[in-house]
């Protein structure tokens, strides 16, 4: 147990201090900023795997790591969409999940957003639009913000979130 | 012992079996062996590759001409490859099952019953298994008369029609979970029973996240293939992209420079490293050590932005392409590697013996969700969910496929076969990536780090075979017109290793699953395809 404790105390905090880098700083002050304003503080969000190869959901939990650790901002993942504020939703859709992401859509308390993360809820990225996919998350519920990349990273994701609560 | 001795006495037993081997080609498909049989010998020959003692890798189907398919099974037997082909005709494809034989053929099989309308005879499960309701019953999307597109409906239903196994008796009740599970994880149906706390059975239900993967390769280029195999499972991008740039490279014939290769495996061991330092936070924050998720996915990130400021990419995305690979350091990016691996070496130094020393971490692990040696032969499970019951297997080292057969290859091995187990081997795989990256990087050669790809002769085919994070990994092209890809099957581990999930939670509690789960941590994208 000591040693354990000893270990928390020589890693110390490596949550970046904003001040460390400019570019977080003027996100994370500004995310929180609008979190507070437009969310009284708190904004959940429920992730949704509608196909996604998995990338993605590597880049959403590297969100809650020390060093981003979003949930400083007001940001948090929840397990129920009964809870969220918006989905966040990955993949190209495929059939398969389709009536699983309506009914996570309608399970979500209005107003609610939808945010399409990753190059394949645009237009099916490496996997298109086949028998087996629908090819963009809008063809399935309404999208109100896009994240591209292949997979966003999580400074992306930030921006994308900055740029909802902006807009 | 020298490659393929045992052989012959395979064909001897083929020969006592009545199992008529037509041609072998030690060529065709270069470093492993082919076979052709005839379909009425598929389930004797079954027979025949048990009694040997082989291990089932895999099957895939072809559909050749308007009338015609291969079937193609891969077994495997002191790290040699052998595949058995067996032409059988559309108008009538009936198959013996391996199943009896193979428990890992199961699913295998009714991937190809839904996706080509082969059946199996003899099947102990012939529902239906990739299919939900995205195309009807009696179209096959890898026939070649099946559109890619599809025919598509404004609405697919959900499948809720499936019939589950079920269970009755005083006290048994029933939960079931997903596709959308609470945490940020792939989607997957459990449907468990349950007396009280205990698990009674557990029915996994895949094939949600279904993108038609095998379908929409056909009629690429190779660069595209491999960006294609490279999101098969994104967490394993390296492995699949290299296993798939092997298949086509073999087809092609082409040689891939040492400078490539060598980076090939450097990126391969930093996609091991990266997603066993995730697991092991993982696992432990499944049952409440929050102190482990931090620190692990502390250095997880570390080793992320590092990828990303030597290589280009946070998960390595895009840089194995075929002939061999899309990014080359210089001296100071090798000595920033260096620096990174004793770090992390320090790192592990202090904070494995605190997990191992943790007495309420044990109490949660150690003999949790047991796979035992036994059942895991059966099975035929592969990667650190073998190495932890006993099965001492592994590709780098059995099968050294270049660089790794000019390194010295340590593989881990444990018996208990519990999650503690399964965290030690991924543990102890670090520190021997670690190892092996520091020879490879301490020798790099000089030279080209790719060479012009060479579009392939009509019907040249490949097989591909690397050791993922996961395990085993084997991926088969066949090329088609113009260098375009004309059959792409990648077997993701996870195939192997999701049916041990059913067998190793009998008898643990409920709330124990997700520990479990995530200490087999199978793709159900890779799965799915």
């Amino acid at each position: 147990m000591l040693r354990i404790l000893n270990k928390i105390r020589k890693t110390g905090i490596v949550t970046e201090p904003v001040s460390k880098d400019p570019e977080l700083e003027a996100l994370g002050i500004e995310l929180k900023r609008l979190v507070d304003l437009r969310m009284r503080g708190s904004f959940a969000i429920r992730e949704v795997d509608s196909g996604s190869c998995n990338a993605c959901e590597l880049e959403v939990h590297a969100l809650n790591n020390p060093y981003y650790d979003i949930e400083r901002f007001g940001v948090h993942f929840v397990a129920s969409p009964r809870h969220a504020d918006a989905l966040l939703v990955t993949g190209p859709v495929s059939r398969h999940m389709a009536a699983a992401l309506k009914r996570t859509y309608d399970a979500t308390p209005a107003p609610k957003w939808v945010i399409a993360m990753g190059d394949c809820t645009i237009n099916g990225g490496e996997f298109g639009c086949n028998y087996a996919t629908i090819g963009a998350v809008e063809r399935v519920v309404p999208v109100d913000l896009v994240i591209p990349g292949c997979p966003p990273t999580p400074t992306v994701l930030m921006q994308g979130l900055l740029a909802l609560l902006q807009a | 012992m020298s490659r393929f001795d045992w052989l012959s006495e395979l064909l001897a037993r083929c020969e006592d079996e009545h199992v008529l081997v037509r041609h072998g080609s030690a060529t065709r498909l270069a470093l492993v062996h082919l076979l052709d049989i005839d379909h009425e010998d598929w389930g004797r020959f079954a027979e025949v590759a048990q009694q040997q003692g082989c291990r089932w890798v895999a099957l895939w189907a072809d559909q050749i001409d308007a009338d015609d398919f291969n079937i193609d099974v891969c077994f495997e037997y002191h790290g040699d490859y052998l595949v058995v082909r067996a032409p059988l005709a559309i108008r009538q494809p009936v198959l013996p099952s391996h199943t009896p034989w193979f428990p890992a053929a199961n699913r295998p099989e009714r991937h190809l019953q839904d996706m080509f309308g082969i059946a199996f005879s003899d099947h102990p499960d012939s529902r239906r298994w990739t299919r939900h309701q995205a195309w009807p019953e009696g179209q096959y999307p890898l026939r070649r008369d099946f559109p890619a597109g599809g025919e598509p409906t404004d609405d697919t239903p959900p499948d809720s029609a499936y019939p589950f196994f079920q269970a009755q008796g005083a006290g048994v009740y029933e939960i079931p979970v997903g596709p959308v599970h609470a945490g940020i994880i792939e989607p997957g149906h459990f449907r468990f029973q349950a007396v009280g706390e205990t698990v009674l059975n557990l029915e996994e239900r895949l094939g949600y996240v279904h993108k038609g993967i095998e379908k929409t390769a056909e009629g690429r280029d190779a660069a595209a293939a491999a960006r294609l195999a490279g999101r098969v499972s994104g967490d394993s991008t390296v492995a699949h992209s290299w296993a798939a740039c092997m298949a086509m490279e073999r087809a092609a014939r082409i040689g891939v420079p040492a400078r490539a290769l060598a980076l090939r495996a450097v990126l391969a061991e930093r996609e091991r490293v990266a997603n066993h330092l995730g697991d092991i936070g993982a696992i432990c924050n499944d049952v409440g050590f929050a102190f482990a998720l931090y620190q692990f996915s502390r250095l997880r990130e570390d080793w992320q932005r590092l990828n990303r400021t030597v290589f280009g990419h946070r998960l390595l995305m895009d840089r194995v392409i075929p002939g061999g690979v899309a990014a080359d350091i210089d001296a100071a990016q090798v000595d920033e590697l260096l620096r990174q691996h004793s770090t992390l070496q320090a790192e592990l130094d202090e904070l494995i013996p605190m997990l191992d020393d943790n007495p309420s971490l044990e109490d949660r692990l150690l003999g949790t969700g047991v796979l035992t040696t036994e059942t895991a032969a059966q099975l035929g499970v592969v990667g650190y969910v073998g190495k932890a019951s006993g099965i001492d297997y592994d590709l780098r080292r059995d099968h050294a496929y270049a660089p790794y057969h000019r390194l010295q290859v340590e593989s881990p091995l444990y018996h208990d076969g519990d999650v503690a187990s399964r965290l030690k081997v991924r543990a102890d795989e670090i520190g021997h990536a670690l190892n092996l990256m520091e020879q490879l990087l301490s020798g790099l050669p000089d030279g080209e780090t790719h060479i012009d790809w060479q579009a392939p002769a009509s019907n040249a085919e490949g097989l591909g075979l690397v050791e993922g994070w996961r395990g085993e990994i084997l991926c088969y092209v066949r090329f088609g017109e113009a260098g375009r890809v004309a059959r792409f099957f990648p077997r993701d581990p996870s195939w192997l290793n999701w049916p041990a999930l059913e067998q190793l939670i009998h008898g643990n509690i409920v709330p124990d699953f997700p520990v479990c789960n995530k200490s087999v941590n199978g793709s159900y994208s890779g799965h799915d395809l």
